[in-house]
C-alpha cells in the first residue's frame, strides 16, 4: 500500500549514482566485459515473483540484492541449500573433542593431580569447558565459513557499477542475471527482465 | 478476507468427547488406590500433580514471554498458552488433596521425625509447617491466578474492543509478572517437591522447576499447534518459520534445562558431601540409574542433536514427535527426582504411578480443549494480527506442510 508513496519519495531524491557513472564511463575506453543484466523493483513482492519467474525461465545464475533480508527470495533464485551449518557443525565438534582431550591429557596425561580422592578423569568436572570449546570454535566456524563461503572480503565488485544500485541500501530492489549463465544472451535476457516487470533494465559491466 | 472465522474447530470437541470419560474413568481408578495404599496414592498423586501442574504454570511464563518479546511463534500460540493458563483454577482444585495427604507425603509433618534432627527443629518452627505450608500455597496460586485473570480477561476484551492500549497494559504486566512466576516457582518446588526430603537442599533445584515447566509447556504447546495447523483456522495462518522459530525456543529450553540438572549434579558431586551426595546415590544405581541415563540421552542429546536441524524443526509432523518425546521424559525425570524419596534405592513402580498421571492428564485436557474452543484460536485485534497472516500467506504457496 505504501509503493506508491515509496516511489515518489524516491523521485525527489537526488542521484547517489551519479559518482558511479563517471568512473563507469571512464571504463568505457577500454572495451568493457559484461558482468550481467540488472533490473530494478520498486518493492520486495515484485522482486520476489520476478526472481521466481526468472528461475523458472531455467535461468540459474542469478542474484537478487534488498535494502533488508527478505527470506523468500533466497529460495527464489534456488539458494536453498548452503553448507554453512555442517561447517558450524563440524567446527563444534572438532572443539568439543578438543576441549575434553586437552583437559584429559592435562589431568590424565602430563599432570596428574589427586583433587579430592577422585579420579583422574574426572569427565563430568571437564564438561563445563568442554561446552565452553564447542560453543567457541563453532562460533569461529561460523564467522570464517561464512567470510569464506561470501568470497569476503571484496574490495571490488562488478554491480557497483550499475546505475542506481547505491539504492539497495535504502528502498530500491534488484535482480542480476549474470552473464554466465548457460541460458544467458544479451538482448534475450534484456527483453525477459522487462517482462517479468523490472524497471531501468540496464548492463552491468565488470 | 473480511468474514472469515477464527473459530475453534469441530475436531477439538472430538479431544474433549474422548478426554473427559478418559480421564473421569482412570481418575475412578486412582480413588479406588487411595483405599488401597494411601501412601501410595497420595505419591502417585503428587507426581502426577508435579507434571500438569508445570504444563499450566509454564504456559503462564510462555505467555507472558511472549507479551514481552513480541514476534509471530508467540502471536500463533497465544490462544493455546491462554486456554492452558485457564486451568490454573483447576490445578487449584487439584492441589487441595496434597494438603489433605501431607501426613503422608511429607516428613515435616511427623513431630517424632523433626525431633531426630536438631537442624530441622528450627526449619521446621519457621518454614517446614502445614500452617504456612498452606499460607505459601495460597499465595503461589493467588499470584498464578491473578497473572492469568488479567492477560485473559485483557486479551478477549481487545478482541471485542480492537483497542490497541490492551496490548501494552499486557505487555507492562508480563514483566514484573515474570519475574514473579520465576520467585513462586522457587519457592513452590522447594515447598512441595524438595521438602520431600527437608534435611537435603539444593539451591538451584527451584531453577530446575522454573526451566522444566516452561519446557514442558513448550512441548505441549507445539504438539497442540501441529494437531490445530491441520485444520483451519490455524491452517492458513500458521508457517513453517513459526514452526521453525518453536523449535528454536524448543531447543534453547532444553539447554536451559541441561544446564541446570546438570550443574546441580556437579556441584554436589564435586563436593561430594555426605548430606548432599546422598540425594543422587539411590538415583544412580540400578534401575533408577538407567532412568537417570535415559534421561541424559533422550532428554537431552537427542532432542540437542534433532533440533539442530533447520529442515527437522521446519516440519511440524517431525518436530511434534522431539516435543512428545520430551513430555515423556519430563514425566520420566519428575518420577526419578521425586519417587526415591520414599523408596531409596529399591526401585519400585505402582500401578497408581502410572494411572495418575494419564487420569489427571485427562481431566486437565478435555478442560483446556474447553476452554480453547471458547474462544477464537487467533487474537483478532491484535496489531501484529496483519504481519503474521502475511508472513503465513506469503508462505503458503511453496509450504511444505
Amino acid at each position: 500500500m505504501s509503493d506508491e508513496k515509496r516511489e515518489s519519495f524516491s523521485e525527489t531524491e537526488p542521484h547517489e549514482a551519479d559518482e558511479l557513472h563517471l568512473s563507469v564511463s571512464r571504463r568505457h575506453r577500454t572495451a568493457p566485459a559484461l558482468y550481467g543484466i540488472m533490473g530494478e523493483f520498486n518493492n520486495p513482492s515484485d522482486l520476489v515473483a520476478a526472481a521466481r519467474r526468472t528461475y523458472e525461465a531455467g535461468y540459474r545464475r542469478i542474484n537478487g540484492y534488498s535494502p533488508y533480508p527478505i527470506e523468500e527470495l533466497s529460495e527464489a533464485i534456488g539458494f536453498t541449500r548452503t553448507s554453512l551449518p555442517l561447517i558450524v557443525l563440524i567446527g563444534g565438534i572438532l572443539g568439543g573433542l578438543g576441549g575434553f582431550f586437552m583437559q584429559y591429557w592435562m589431568e590424565v596425561v602430563a599432570y596428574p593431580l589427586n583433587v579430592g580422592g577422585k579420579p583422574y578423569n574426572s569427565w563430568p568436572a571437564f564438561i563445563p569447558i568442554t561446552f565452553e570449546c564447542t560453543v567457541l570454535v563453532a562460533a569461529f566456524a561460523a564467522v570464517l565459513g561464512m567470510l569464506v563461503l561470501n568470497k569476503l572480503p571484496q574490495p571490488y565488485h562488478p554491480v557497483f557499477n550499475a546505475p542506481n544500485f547505491a539504492l539497495a541500501t535504502r528502498d530500491r530492489f534488484f535482480l542480476v542475471i549474470e552473464a554466465n549463465d548457460p541460458r544467458f544472451s544479451h538482448d534475450e535476457t534484456k527483453q525477459f527482465l522487462n517482462t517479468v516487470g523490472a524497471k531501468n533494465v540496464s548492463d552491468v559491466e565488470i | 478476507m473480511m468474514h472469515v472465522s477464527y473459530n475453534a474447530p469441530t475436531e477439538l470437541k472430538r479431544l474433549q468427547q474422548r478426554a473427559l470419560p478418559l480421564g473421569a474413568v482412570l481418575f475412578a481408578i486412582l480413588v479406588v488406590g487411595f483405599f488401597l495404599d494411601r501412601g501410595q496414592f497420595f505419591r502417585s498423586y503428587l507426581f502426577a500433580f508435579s507434571f500438569w501442574a508445570g504444563i499450566s504454570v509454564g504456559s503462564l511464563a510462555l505467555l507472558m514471554l511472549q507479551h514481552l518479546t513480541g514476534g509471530g511463534w508467540g502471536f500463533v500460540i497465544r490462544r493455546v498458552l491462554e486456554a492452558a493458563t485457564r486451568t490454573l483454577p483447576l490445578m487449584l482444585l487439584l492441589f487441595l488433596p496434597i494438603i489433605a495427604g501431607a501426613h503422608w507425603l511429607y516428613p515435616w509433618t511427623h513431630a517424632e521425625e523433626i525431633a531426630k534432627s536438631p537442624a530441622l527443629v528450627e526449619k521446621a518452627r519457621l518454614y517446614l509447617n502445614l500452617q504456612f505450608f498452606v499460607v505459601r500455597a495460597a499465595i503461589y496460586f493467588a499470584i498464578w491466578l491473578a497473572l492469568a485473570f488479567f492477560l485473559n480477561r485483557w486479551s478477549i476484551l481487545q478482541d471485542r474492543t480492537a483497542d490497541p492500549s490492551f496490548s501494552k497494559r499486557m505487555r507492562v504486566l508480563s514483566g514484573p509478572g515474570f519475574v514473579l512466576f520465576v520467585f513462586t516457582v522457587t519457592f513452590a518446588s522447594i515447598d512441595w517437591f524438595m521438602s520431600l526430603d527437608p534435611e537435603w537442599s539444593s539451591t538451584i533445584y527451584g531453577f530446575i522447576f522454573v526451566a522444566s515447566w516452561a519446557l514442558s509447556a513448550l512441548a505441549f504447546v507445539i504438539a497442540a499447534l501441529a494437531l490445530l495447523t491441520k485444520y483451519d483456522p490455524l491452517k492458513t495462518v500458521v508457517a513453517p518459520l513459526h514452526f521453525h522459530d518453536l523449535g528454536k525456543l524448543l531447543l534453547a529450553l532444553v539447554m536451559l534445562w541441561s544446564y541446570f540438572a546438570f550443574s546441580q549434579f556437579l556441584i554436589i558431586w564435586s563436593g561430594n558431601l555426605p548430606e548432599e551426595i546422598r540425594w543422587y546415590l539411590p538415583r544412580i544405581k540400578g534401575a533408577w540409574g538407567a532412568i537417570a541415563l535415559a534421561v541424559v540421552v533422550l532428554h537431552f542429546a537427542f532432542p540437542f542433536l534433532f533440533l539442530l536441524s533447520r529442515s527437522l524443526k521446519r516440519n511440524p509432523h517431525k518436530l511434534v514427535l522431539v516435543a512428545g518425546l520430551i513430555l515423556v521424559m519430563r514425566l520420566l525425570d519428575l518420577l526419578w527426582m521425586i519417587t526415591p524419596n520414599f523408596t531409596g534405592e529399591h526401585f519400585h513402580i505402582s500401578w497408581m504411578e502410572i494411572v495418575a498421571p494419564l487420569g489427571m492428564g485427562g481431566l486437565w485436557l478435555a478442560f483446556f480443549g474447553w476452554q480453547l474452543s471458547k474462544r477464537p484460536l487467533v487474537a483478532i485485534n491484535d496489531p501484529q494480527f496483519e504481519s503474521v497472516l502475511e508472513q503465513g500467506h506469503s508462505h503458503e504457496a511453496h509450504s511444505v506442510v
